[in-house]
C-alpha cells in the first residue's frame, strides 16, 4: 500500500526523524492560509501516488502566500500518471547545502532489509544505481540484530565527513529502520536527506511504502490508505477481495490465480489481441465475487469480449458458473462472452451454463482464440 | 523415484482443523499420504476424522509419531509462528500453503529455518507432490501421473495447468514443486533443479517462472553450468506492466529488472527452452526427451 509524502513524514516524525512543518490542503484557499502562517517562502507539492512529480509540474516554489494560492490552483488540476492530485503538501522552503539519498528496501536475494545510501541525492536513485554505481553503498541487515550501531556510522562515513553531520545522520538512519520495521514497510526513503547552511542534516522528503500483508494487524496503518487517490475500479475490486489491475486493451479476463491470469494475458497478446486487465478472483471463489468481477470489467467501454479461464481446484467451477448466471440474470452482457473452464465440479459447472444458453470450452488456447477472434472482429493470429 | 518426499514421508498437519487444514487433509489421506498426526493448540489428544492423532505442539507431536515433513495452513499472522515452531522441533521438511505472511516475518523465518540445516518451501505455494507416491499441500492428484519428468514452478493453478497438459499427453512426472509467489521463500529454482539432477528417475525438467526478481535468471545459469538433463521453462506475465504487483507479492518489475522478456532471454543464452505459450511446454520435453 502507498501512503503520501506527508502520512510518511508524520511517521517518520513519531521517531525522531528532524523533518520541517508542513500541512496539508485540499483548497487554494487553504494553501494560502497555511503559507501565510509559515511565512516567506513555500513549496507546494503534490500529493500523489506517483513518482516523477517535480517534473511533472507537482512541485512548485511559492515566494508568497498569493502565489502559494495560485501554484496550488494549478497543481490540484494536475493529473500525474493518470492519478488526480487531491491534494497538495506546504511545507517552508529550506535552504539546502547538500543532498543525499537513504532508503530501506527488502532484497530478495540476500532475503534481508537492506539499506542502500548515496551522497548524490535528490535525485532518481535507479539512475544514480545505473549511472554511478560507485556512488552507492548497499548493507544488507540482519532482523535479528536489527541496524547495529558501527552500521549506521559505516553507511553515515559514506554520505559526510564533518563527524557532527556524520553522527546526525547514524542516528537519522536508526530512526529510518525502527520506522520501517515497526509500521510493516517493504520501503522506507527519505530523498533528499538533505544538510543545511547552517550544517543540520534533516528529511525534505519521505517515501513509505507498506506490506499489504500487514496492513491486518496494523488497523492504524491501514486507515491511511486514501481510496480517493486510487482507480476506482480497483478500489471495488478490492473490497470484493478480488486483484484487479486496469489495463488498456480489449479482451477482459477473469481467472483463478495471479501466474493462470497472467498466463491467459499473454496468451490473449500471442493470439494477435490485447488484455483489458489482470484479476484473480483468488482461492474458494464464492459466487459473489464473480458477480463483482463482472461489474467492474464491464464497467470498463473498452472491454469488447469477456473471457473466463478457470482451472478448479479449492476453486469451484459451479460457483463461478453460478455467479456468471447471477450476474448477467441481474445485468445483460452487452459484450459477447467466452468461458473456459475445467477441475472441480466441471459437469456441474456446464450444466448450470447450459440451462442458461451459455456454454463451456475445456481447452486454454482454443477459448483465447476465440475471445481474441470475437474481439477484433473474427481476427485471431 | 521423487525428490523431497516419497512414500517414506511421515507428514503432520499444523491447523488440521481448520477450515484449509480440515479440506486438504482429507484429501492428501484420500490420495494416499501417510498423514500421521496433526497441530492444533486446545485440542491436543482429539482425533481428526477417527483417525490422525491431533496435539497442541509439533515437538509433541514428533515425539509421539516420528513425523519428518509439515504442511502449514495457519492463518497468515500466524504462520511464520508456526514455520518457526516446526523447524524448533527438527522437521526436515516444512511447506507453508499460507498465502498473505508478512515479508519482514519472513526476513527472521528463513535464517531460523537455515541455521537449523531444514528445508523450508514457500510460504505462498500450493506445495509438492510425487505421483502414486505422496502429495503434500493442495494439488490436486487427480491432474497428476506418475513419469519421469520433474516440475517447479511459482504460481499454483497455472502449474496446475501444465501439468495436466502433461498428463493429457502422457508426460507423468516424478515431483511437482510449487516454490510459492512471495518474495523471500524458502527453497527457489536452483534448490529444486539441483534435487532434479540428483534423481535417478528424473530425465527432465520443467520450470515455470514469473516476472519479478533474478531467481530464474540465477537458475538458467545454473542449467547451463551444473546440469546434464534438458531443461524447459514458461515466464508468465509477457504483458504485465511495471511498478504494479501482479497478484503474487513477487510478481513485480521494479524499474525495469526482473521482466519476463529479460528471463526468457537468459533461458534462451544459457540453452533452456523457451515455451511461448504454456502447451509449448509438452513439444519442448517431446524433442527433449526423444
Amino acid at each position: 500500500m502507498n501512503i503520501h509524502e506527508y502520512q510518511a513524514k508524520e511517521i517518520f516524525r513519531k521517531y525522531g526523524i528532524p523533518i520541517p512543518p508542513g500541512e496539508v490542503a485540499t483548497s487554494p484557499q487553504e494553501a494560502e492560509v497555511i503559507a501565510r502562517k509559515f511565512g516567506g517562502t513555500v513549496v507546494v507539492k503534490a500529493q500523489v501516488h506517483a513518482g516523477g512529480r517535480g517534473k511533472a509540474g507537482g512541485v512548485k516554489l511559492a515566494r508568497t502566500h498569493e502565489e502559494a494560492r495560485s501554484l496550488a490552483r494549478q497543481i490540484l488540476k494536475l493529473t500525474i500518471k493518470g492519478l488526480p492530485v487531491q491534494k497538495v503538501l506546504v511545507t517552508p522552503a529550506a535552504d539546502i547545502a547538500s543532498e543525499a539519498y537513504a532508503g530501506i528496501i527488502i532484497d530478495r536475494a540476500s532475503k534481508r532489509p537492506v539499506f542502500i545510501v548515496s551522497p548524490a541525492g535528490g535525485i532518481d536513485i535507479e539512475e544514480v544505481a545505473a549511472k554511478t554505481p560507485e556512488k552507492i553503498l548497499r548493507l544488507p541487515i540482519d532482523p535479528r540484530y536489527g541496524l547495529l550501531p558501527f552500521e549506521a556510522m559505516q553507511l553515515a562515513f559514506f554520505l559526510y565527513s564533518d563527524m557532527k553531520q556524520v553522527r546526525a545522520a547514524a542516528r537519522i538512519l536508526q530512526q529510518l529502520y525502527r520506522a520501517f520495521i515497526e509500521n510493516g514497510g517493504s520501503l522506507a526513503e527519505i530523498n533528499p536527506l538533505a544538510t543545511t547552511p547552517a550544517g543540520d542534516v534533516i528529511a525534505l522528503d519521505a517515501k513509505m511504502v507498506i506490506d499489504d500483508n500487514e496492513l491486518d494487524r496494523r488497523p492504524d496503518i491501514a486507515a491511511l490508505r486514501d481510496e480517493s487517490a486510487e482507480a476506482p475500479s480497483e478500489v471495488e475490486a478490492r473490497e470484493a477481495s478480488l486483484t484487479f489491475i486496469k489495463l488498456d486493451g480489449n479482451v477482459g479476463c477473469v481467472v483463478n490465480g495471479a501466474g493462470l491470469a497472467m498466463a491467459t494475458m499473454d496468451l490473449v497478446k500471442y493470439y494477435g489481441g490485447e488484455p483489458a486487465n489482470f484479476l484473480d478472483i483468488g482461492g474458494s471463489s464464492h459466487p459473489d465475487k464473480v458477480v463483482a468481477a463482472l461489474s467492474i470489467i464491464t464497467g470498463d467501454p473498452n472491454v469488447k469480449t469477456i473471457l473466463f479461464n478457470i482451472f478448479g481446484d479449492i476453486t469451484r467451477t459451479d460457483d463461478v458458473a453460478n455467479g456468471i448466471v447471477t450476474a448477467i440474470g441481474d445485468n445483460p452482457l452487452k459484450v459477447p462472452l467466452v468461458i473456459r473452464l475445467t477441475g472441480t465440479n466441471e459437469e456441474i459447472a456446464v450444466k448450470i451454463l447450459e440451462e442458461h444458453g451459455l456454454s463451456a470450452m475445456t481447452d486454454m488456447d482454443e477459448a483465447v482464440r476465440k475471445a481474441v477472434a470475437l474481439a477484433t472482429g473474427g481476427k485471431a493470429a | 523415484m521423487s525428490v523431497f518426499i516419497d512414500k517414506g514421508t511421515r507428514l503432520l498437519v499444523q491447523g488440521i482443523t481448520g477450515r484449509d487444514g480440515s479440506f486438504h487433509a482429507r484429501q492428501m489421506l484420500e490420495y494416499g499420504t501417510q498423514v500421521v498426526a496433526g497441530v492444533t493448540p486446545g485440542k491436543g489428544g482429539q482425533k481428526f476424522d477417527d483417525q490422525v492423532p491431533i496435539f497442541n505442539t509439533v515437538a509433541e507431536a514428533v515425539k509421539q509419531t516420528g513425523a519428518n515433513t509439515s504442511v502449514i495452513y495457519v492463518p497468515p499472522m500466524f504462520a511464520a509462528d508456526a514455520m518457526m515452531e516446526a523447524a524448533d522441533a527438527g522437521i526436515a521438511l516444512i511447506v507453508g500453503i499460507t498465502e498473505g505472511v508478512p515479508v519482514l516475518d519472513m526476513t527472521r523465518v528463513y535464517p531460523f529455518v537455515k541455521d537449523r540445516g531444514l528445508r523450508l518451501i514457500g510460504p505462498n505455494c500450493p506445495g509438492l507432490i510425487s505421483p502414486g507416491e505422496s502429495n503434500v499441500g493442495i494439488i490436486p492428484g487427480r491432474i497428476c501421473a506418475p513419469g519421469s519428468v520433474g516440475l517447479v514452478s511459482r504460481s499454483g493453478t497455472l502449474t496446475y495447468e501444465v501439468v495436466y497438459q502433461m498428463t493429457r499427453a502422457k508426460i507423468g512426472q516424478t515431483t511437482c514443486v510449487g516454490i510459492g509467489g512471495d518474495p523471500i521463500n524458502g527453497t527457489n529454482f536452483i534448490d529444486c533443479l539441483a534435487a532434479f539432477e540428483k534423481d535417478s528417475a528424473t530425465e527432465a525438467v520443467v520450470m515455470i517462472g514469473e516476472i519479478g526478481g533474478t531467481d530464474e535468471q540465477e537458475a538458467a545459469r545454473f542449467v547451463k553450468e551444473k546440469m546434464k538433463k534438458p531443461v524447459v521453462g514458461f515466464i508468465a506475465g509477457q504483458t504485465a506492466p511495471p511498478g504494479r504487483r501482479m497478484g503474487h507479492a513477487g510478481a513485480i518489475i521494479s524499474g525495469s529488472a526482473g521482466t519476463a522478456a529479460e528471463k526468457m532471454q537468459a533461458f534462451q543464452a544459457n540453452g533452456v527452452g523457451v515455451a511461448k505459450r504454456p502447451i509449448d511446454i509438452v513439444d519442448l520435453l517431446k524433442r527433449a526427451m526423444r
